[in-house]
């Protein structure tokens, strides 16, 4: 098997695996290891990783303010920067969180992103030709994924609050909006399985993105998949008990677990693959999340020959001193007319 | 050390046979292969000890046996953990890629050679294979398919090829959602390879010269005068103003530091000129250092020590002369480190003045802390205020476009400044952009950044400039574009051989040499040529003037 075949079946079959054994253990009638332990197993993990690998971060410090400046920098008064280039070359605090906010909410550098292709061009001496264009595919597919979570996430809250706050009725009510039928249908999970469908699928079928994926690739790609096709047939095909599910749900939040009798089987699937995403994330890629905050070509300002940058570890280095120099050369200098610290002896 | 002499392709053999096509085995299990033209020479063992450098030898690219030290995978990964605890970004760059893809296609070497291990992606992936494979528990359980192999001695031949074919550009950083840098990963991937006493030979010898002697050619303080005294000579010649120069001289205002490419060959001479008479036309109190001689900083191409180690003397040597601030010259990675590095390396500079131009007494808030500004921002300045008597007419001859260089666009931001000269020493429409996309923050590198100014490296060398090529032949063959101007002195030693190769018919010239053709002088002769003996427009052979008519 290559590396891809290799790569992808791994991740696929390890997710069909999660999704058997969630299945069996409702079979086993271990709904309350997999309703009630895994769950909060998986959370324990999450808050613990999550912690630990911040601090793993930040206990290495950031030597350099090496801020990737895209525009104009800040010099002369009248060289105008507009406000693009202040949020791409961040002189001031301000606006190193402008660019910040601009990154996370709106993925501004994939925004940017481009295309470049050599075509064949008999016309052209050396017979072909390069061409870069604007390429927002992968910016779409991206940005339609996060908040499509975001939403899905949000609303997942009235399963967590009674009574349920009025901020998250209004997004289930947003989400709702095509009342195609009963029950509502939520856009923002047929927003997720299209785009993860989509981002799974550039990497499959672009070859350049197929060599260089990885089986950590697939995997939360298939994990949300799942996650979300599980989801959508919970709600539109095999229906659970709802007011049964908020009940475990509940028990959850406020530490009294139980698991009520009669909660669909396809739950408990659906239950344990968000257990499981949730356990891995703090240990994966998906750690970009908070990651980005950090970045040091991002989260600096760019005010690097105003105010200097403090190296925690900066040690005194050996260089070739003046003085060895001049020692070295006196004669040519004195000849040269070059002046000298001491005169020839 | 013998040169390998390679026969570089045509670009019609080249051009067409560019393919973004995948290999048929992973990328695990393909290894590079080193022809002739694609990998750089190793160092001659004299450099290292000349530096303090470890392990030198005599070794062969092509050899199956490298001669590393006995140790040598304790010492990278000694010195892989050493950095993860001393640099948040190799840590951080390690974890967070999601391998998106959004550089893949950003990197003029990917662009120019279509190996996918030239893909950011990919090339960073090389290290962080390793890093996952011991220092990770997903890697040490899962190997391969997490993503993580062993170090052997052919990953370290890998590393050799791919981090010799990154320039430290960042456009790829420019286009990852995390900015991840891989500038910031190739820099710190070849301190490893350097632990490990792999290096190459231009850079090492570049690096031991500046460390001994003062600059990159290795001139010793009489021979840099020569060459410099002779530029002044030059500028009598043509202008009839006399332009002289003073070394080493305690209580100047302004010390003036220039890549060395700028006084060792053309056209970056021809910049020197421009910077000279600039400078006599200002009456400004300024001096050169045969000690501080050296803008361009090798040093950062093996490692950030060697980096602050050939920086230090930059400030040493402001100190010790009295100078009140420092004036840089047009050059591309030097820029990158006073920019962002040499404050912090070298720094606090506070036996310096915050610069204050003495023509038009703008003070240079933006070089508060680190005291040196760049010549072009210093130019742009005089002109804003009306300080230079400027004929444009005498660029008549030349139709520009201007190259951002990497360094000075995705690490400083330095992009209207040379602009606004530009308009002002050229005649309106003599000026033309390459296409938006190929420009400014989105630049593509000369692909002879970083150290690869090696003859051996051509072939390489010329792919990597195919992007950069590309683009300037379309503002060529569209606008009969016949000069690239540029702020970097890598670019002006590398691009005239790129550009015979890719664009014939194009020049290349710096900023500052346009600026030099430009100004006025009160006691002047009749100006009949340019800085480089061609004819001024209107003057000589008629059917030019005709032409440009």
């Amino acid at each position: 098997m290559d590396f891809f075949k290799r790569h992808f079946t791994v991740a696929l079959a390890a997710v069909l695996g999660l999704v058997l054994v969630a299945h069996l253990a409702v079979f086993a009638n271990l709904q309350l290891l997999f309703g009630v332990v895994v769950p909060y197993l998986a959370v324990l993990i999450f808050v613990e990783g999550f912690i630990y690998r911040l601090l793993q971060w930040s206990r290495s410090p950031v030597p350099f303010q090496i801020p990737t400046t895209g525009g104009q920098q800040e010099s002369l008064p009248w060289i105008e920067r507009s406000l693009g280039d202040k949020l791409d070359n961040p002189y001031t605090t301000r606006y190193v969180i402008g660019r910040m906010a601009l990154e996370v909410l709106a993925f501004r550098s994939l925004f940017r992103n481009l295309r470049s292709e050599l075509r064949q061009d008999p016309e052209h001496p050396g017979g072909a030709r390069l061409i870069h264009w604007s390429y927002k595919w992968l910016w779409l597919g991206a940005i339609a994924f996060h908040y499509a979570f975001l939403v899905i996430v949000l609303r997942h809250l009235r399963f967590f609050t009674e009574p349920v706050p009025g901020f998250i009725q209004l997004i289930d009510n947003v989400d709702g909006f095509f009342r195609f039928f009963t029950p509502v249908f939520y856009l923002s999970g047929a927003v997720l399985v299209v785009a993860v469908a989509y981002l799974l699928a550039r990497r499959l079928t672009n070859p350049m993105l197929r060599y260089i994926s990885l089986a950590p690739d697939y995997f939360p790609l298939l994990l949300l998949l799942a996650i979300g096709i599980s989801g959508i047939l919970m709600r539109y095909v095999y229906k659970v008990d709802v007011v049964a599910v908020k009940e475990l749900t509940l028990g959850l939040v406020t530490l009294h677990p139980k698991v009520p009798a009669g909660i669909g089987h396809i739950f408990f699937v659906h239950l344990f693959l968000v257990s499981v995403l949730i356990a891995y994330f703090p240990f994966s890629k998906l750690m970009h999340a908070p990651g980005v905050f950090l970045s040091p070509s991002r989260n600096l300002p760019t005010n690097t020959r105003a105010v200097r940058h403090v190296n925690p570890w900066n040690y005194p280095v050996k260089f070739h001193h003046y003085d060895e120099y001049e020692d070295r050369f006196r004669e040519a200098m004195v000849e040269a007319e070059i002046p000298v610290e001491k005169e020839l002896e | 050390m013998a040169k390998a002499k390679t026969k570089v392709p045509k670009p019609e053999e080249i051009l067409p046979g560019i393919s973004y096509k995948t290999p048929q085995k992973g990328w695990m299990d393909l290894k590079p292969e080193f022809k002739p033209g694609t990998y750089c020479n190793p160092a001659n063992p004299k450099w290292a000890s000349w530096i303090d450098y470890p392990y030198p030898r005599e070794w062969s690219v092509t050899n199956e046996s490298w001669g590393l030290p006995a140790d040598w995978k304790e010492i990278i990964l000694q010195g892989m953990e050493d950095r993860l605890n001393r640099f948040r970004s190799l840590k951080l760059f390690f974890d967070i890629c999601v391998r998106c893809g959004a550089c893949a296609d950003k990197c003029h070497f990917f662009l120019g050679t279509g190996d996918p291990k030239n893909m950011p992606v990919l090339r960073a992936e090389l290290m962080r294979s390793v890093y996952k494979r011991y220092f990770t528990s997903a890697g040490k359980l899962l190997g391969e398919l997490a993503g993580a192999r062993d170090l052997t001695e052919e990953v370290i031949k890998e590393w050799f090829y791919y981090l010799y074919q990154c320039t430290e550009c960042r456009r790829c950083s420019l286009f990852c959602p995390y900015g991840i840098d891989m500038a910031e990963m190739t820099i710190l991937g070849r301190e490893l390879l350097s632990s490990i006493g792999v290096n190459i030979e231009w850079t090492m010898a570049s690096v031991a010269q500046c460390y001994d002697k003062g600059s990159h050619i290795g001139a010793p303080p009489q021979a840099m005068k020569d060459m410099i005294d002779f530029f002044a000579e030059e500028n009598e010649r043509v202008t009839g103003v006399n332009t002289p120069i003073t070394y080493n001289r305690k209580g100047a205002e302004i010390l003036f530091v220039a890549p060395s490419g700028d006084y060792f060959a053309d056209p970056g001479t021809y910049t020197f000129m421009g910077y000279l008479l600039l400078f006599n036309y200002l009456d400004l109190d300024w001096t050169l250092s045969t000690y501080a001689a050296e803008g361009g900083n090798f040093g950062f191409f093996m490692s950030h020590e060697m980096g602050k180690r050939l920086n230090a003397k930059i400030y040493h040597e402001a100190k010790r002369l009295g100078v009140k601030y420092i004036i840089g010259g047009e050059c591309g990675h030097m820029w990158r480190i006073v920019n962002q590095y040499m404050d912090t390396f070298s720094g606090p500079a506070d036996f310096l003045e915050v610069p204050k131009s003495p023509i038009t007494g703008t003070v240079f808030e933006n070089a508060a802390s680190t005291k040196m500004i760049h010549i072009s921002e210093f130019t742009a300045d005089l002109i804003r205020h009306n300080k230079l008597q400027l004929d444009p007419q005498r660029n008549a001859h030349i139709k520009l476009t201007f190259h951002d260089s990497c360094n000075t666009s995705r690490g400083m931001g330095i992009f209207e400044e040379p602009r606004y000269i530009i308009k002002n020493v050229l005649p309106e429409g003599h000026f033309f952009e390459m296409p938006p996309n190929t420009i400014r923050e989105k630049t593509f590198c000369c692909g002879s950044g970083s150290g690869f100014n090696a003859d051996e490296y051509l072939e390489t060398r010329l792919r990597g400039g195919l992007p950069r090529a590309n683009a300037l032949r379309y503002v060529a063959e569209k606008y009969g574009v016949n000069h690239l101007g540029c702020i970097c002195a890598i670019d002006r030693a590398v691009f005239p051989t790129l550009l015979n190769y890719w664009v014939p018919e194009v020049e290349v010239t710096g900023i500052t040499e346009l600026v030099g053709n430009a100004l006025v002088f009160p006691d002047e002769i009749e100006r009949t040529t340019d800085l480089r003996d061609r004819d001024l427009v209107g003057i000589g052979s008629p059917e030019e003037g005709e032409e440009a008519d």
